[in-house]
């Protein structure tokens, strides 16, 4: 059983920690021995938050180590590239097309990163990127703030489990009135990843 | 689970049925998870003392009893601790603590297993989610063994790390056993000089017991493998280190004071050489040391921060322990990618108390909660941040001290039945003119929304008595009150003034819901391109929704609550927004 190590980033509020948790129990259904670790506290208030989820044969730290990660989740653009240290030639990035600018950036004393700018810095380690309008594929499935369950859909196609094992994660993890319109947006996700 | 649901389960599996806490990252979710559970009761004291009272109380009339707090709760707590310590209970008591190397939310990264060689009791540190629910039914028997409470040291990275944990769907508490019941014994229970002079001999003689303990139990154990190096760890720290050695030979620490001198002699005589990992002070190292056996320590690890596999392996790459990977990865072209801290919400209370502050130009001496946030740029407007309940007591200390600045204490609601009450009272009793300012949100923000003595509820959800703050303060004996919307700048500023100017020891409680929480939200402002130009001063009230383009400035309506503090600030009338 090969060993996968995930990094999630985004921004304090964007729903990490329910997307780690649908990661982490996608993987146990696989079969895995799965850690994760999570960001609480001062940093949700609108900071940058990872969380990292690892999915093995037996795992040990619940980090993953710089250069390890086989796949990076951008919930949003700048967050994702602060983690470039994480990734190797083998790693994909997958990452939300959306900017959410940091107070330096609305005040005019920093600029935001191009996505050229970004894309180049994640595959300079010879990784791949695959960019995602997750957060306007949420909002259509009924609510933006699903975009992390839009990207564990395209993510999927990758790492194993099928369809039905997916969305009985979602369903088992997601409160009851909300699995409906979830299941829908991984699925969106999902179909975008195969493109 | 994440470590801190594990320990809440296996307490409540061990028999627990009281817990009592208050909240503080990482340890928040430990009550929080306990009081879920069926059939035990638990409560959010106002602070972590009361919590340990509570917990103690608990185990004196024969209940088995779990309190919770964060690394620096245990400072709040510790009178109590050590004095438990003395006494014993009459049933197991459970006190987990969280650390917060790294201090992810904190204002300090103490390491808690100086308290349990300072207050003589002993500690356990589980290393996953397993163990923490397993280490929850070891300390509650050894407590009830030896008679004392037992500290279980948690960090943030067992905290809030999810791993596997056995769940037996057939399993549930012992039933209620006859409990031993309470007896008046004024000799073991009454701590004046004559019985605490007789009762420190045997906390002497139960840590050397203890010490035979940690050489048998199962919890320290060494763990074979490549004789040529090995490795004393415990905790998080183990499965970091497991990562970067698999092959090495590991003296495991589950119990981590007192420790366990034969086992680590052995454990010194199968192994070439000695590699103590360990994360804030050096507390095996030098215990280790002590017993004349060398090792390596903190001159290849830091005494700060947070580690991680990436951390232990760049530090034993540096000291040639191990050799430098094959391919580091290549030199990434540099970009600046712009900082995101955190910050007040759009729509929070505390952003229109510090814009006016600001401009009234006043010293302020903060406190810990989410208005600890009013520091950050572009506000800037708080100027001291301590620990729990510090602002006030430090304003009137900076008034008797001679301080010519106007200087007031902002205080959060929840932070103020904490440990602000004292304080408060000592400004009114010692002539103080201190203006103390009430953050009020009506909740425990920071940490989650939790409820407090002034919200009306308890943990688990019943309704209760809600301390009026303003007839509380009234009561102390403040004649000079007021209350006001913060976000009212021109009422809030008027009020402040008024305060500064009366010379006297004085109470403003700044209302206003916390905006994660209120359900009131108005339609956004607009901004008219033709009247703005574009000066920047409603961005220096840092709120997230406003952002400057090239012409002017615009609001992102998805964000906004509608607060209308923009309107407010703008010295050009160009944010406009329909009256209310």
């Amino acid at each position: 059983m090969k060993k996968i190590d995930y990094l999630m980033a985004g921004v304090g509020g964007q729903g990490t920690i329910l997307a780690s948790r649908i990661l982490a129990g996608a993987g146990l259904e696989m079969g895995y021995d799965v850690k994760t670790a999570e960001v609480h506290g001062m940093a949700q208030r609108g900071g940058s938050v990872e969380s990292h989820v690892r999915w093995g044969e037996k795992v040990y730290s619940p980090l993953v180590e710089h250069g390890r990660a086989d796949y990076l989740i951008g919930f949003e653009m700048i967050e994702a590239a602060r983690w470039r240290t994480y990734l190797n030639p083998g790693s994909v990035s997958f990452i939300n097309r959306f900017r959410v600018p940091p107070p330096l950036v609305t005040l005019g004393k920093a600029r935001y990163p191009s996505e050229e700018e970004i894309e180049k810095l994640l595959c300079s380690g010879g990784g791949e990127v695959k960019w995602l309008e997750a957060s306007a594929m949420a909002e259509e499935a009924g609510n933006a703030a699903m975009a992390g369950v839009v990207i564990l859909g395209a993510l999927s196609n990758r790492v194993g489990g099928d369809q039905d094992l997916w969305l009985q994660v979602i369903k088992r993890l997601v409160p009851a009135r909300f699995v409906d319109m979830n299941q829908k947006a991984f699925l969106m996700g999902r179909t975008a990843g195969t493109a | 689970m994440t470590g801190n649901e594990a320990l809440a389960y296996g307490a409540y599996l061990s028999g627990v049925r009281v817990g009592a806490a208050y909240p503080g990252t990482p340890s928040t979710q430990i009550m929080e998870k306990f009081a879920s559970l069926p059939g035990v009761y638990a409560e959010w004291a106002p602070n972590e003392k009361t919590a340990m009272d509570v917990g103690i109380g608990a185990a004196f009339a024969g209940t088995r009893a779990l309190v919770s707090t964060k690394h620096v709760g245990l400072n709040v707590a510790a009178d109590s601790l050590f004095y438990a310590v003395y006494t014993g209970m009459n049933a197991g008591l459970l006190i987990a603590c969280a650390d917060d190397p790294g201090m992810h939310s904190s204002q300090n990264e103490q390491d808690s297993r100086n308290y349990a060689k300072f207050a003589k009791v002993p500690m356990l540190e589980p290393s996953d989610s397993e163990e923490a629910k397993q280490f929850a039914a070891v300390a509650l028997e050894m407590s009830e063994t030896f008679d004392m409470p037992v500290i279980v040291r948690f960090v943030t990275r067992i905290s809030h790390s999810s791993s596997l944990v056995e769940v037996d769907p057939a399993a549930a508490p012992p039933p209620p056993k006859e409990r031993s019941p309470y007896k008046r014994e004024i000799a073991k229970f009454v701590m004046v000089p004559g019985n605490a002079r007789r009762r420190h001999p045997v906390v002497e003689e139960r840590i050397r017991k203890l010490r035979e303990y940690a050489e048998t139990t199962p919890l320290n154990r060494i763990e074979p493998g490549d004789d040529r190096l090995g490795i004393v760890a415990s905790g998080a720290v183990y499965q970091y280190a497991r990562e970067v050695f698999p092959e090495a030979t590991f003296l495991r620490l589950g119990m981590v004071y007192p420790l366990p001198e034969k086992l680590i002699r052995e454990f010194a005589g199968r192994v070439k050489k000695i590699l103590v990992i360990e994360e804030l002070d050096p507390f095996f190292e030098e215990h280790i040391r002590l017993l004349g056996i060398p090792v390596i320590g903190k001159e290849v690890f830091p005494l700060v921060g947070e580690f991680s596999p990436t951390l232990i392996r760049q530090a034993c790459v540096k000291a040639g322990l191990i050799p430098a990977a094959a391919s580091e990865s290549s030199p990434a072209p540099s970009l600046d990618v712009p900082v995101r801290p955190p910050t007040l919400c759009p729509g929070c209370g505390h952003r229109g108390m510090f814009v006016v502050l600001k401009e009234a130009g006043v010293t302020v001496m903060g406190d810990i909660g989410c208005y600890t946030l009013g520091a950050a740029s572009p506000l800037e407007a708080l100027h001291f941040c301590g620990c729990m309940g510090a602002s006030i007591g430090v304003a009137h200390g900076m008034d008797k001290g001679g301080v010519t600045d106007r200087c007031v204490a902002v205080i959060g609601d929840s932070t103020l039945f904490h440990s602000g009450l004292h304080p408060l009272i000592n400004s009114l009793y010692n002539q103080g003119t201190t203006t103390t300012i009430i953050a009020d949100n009506g909740t425990t923000g920071m940490t989650g929304h939790q409820h407090h003595p002034g919200t009306g509820h308890t943990l688990q959800r019943q309704p209760t008595v809600k301390v009026d703050l303003e007839r509380m303060v009234r009561g102390m004996g403040f004649d000079k009150v007021d209350v006001c919307d913060p976000n009212e700048m021109d009422a809030f500023r008027g009020i402040l003034e008024d305060h500064l100017k009366s010379g006297k020891a004085s109470v403003i409680i700044a209302r206003r819901p916390c905006a994660l929480q209120s359900k009131e939200r108005r339609t956004p402002p607009r901004i008219d391109p033709d009247l703005c130009t574009n000066c920047g001063t409603c961005l220096d009230i840092g709120c997230s929704p406003l952002i400057q383009l090239e012409e002017c400035v615009s609001i992102n309506e998805v964000m906004c609550t509608g607060c209308g503090l923009c309107v407010q600030v703008c010295p050009v009338g160009a944010i406009q927004q329909e009256a209310k």
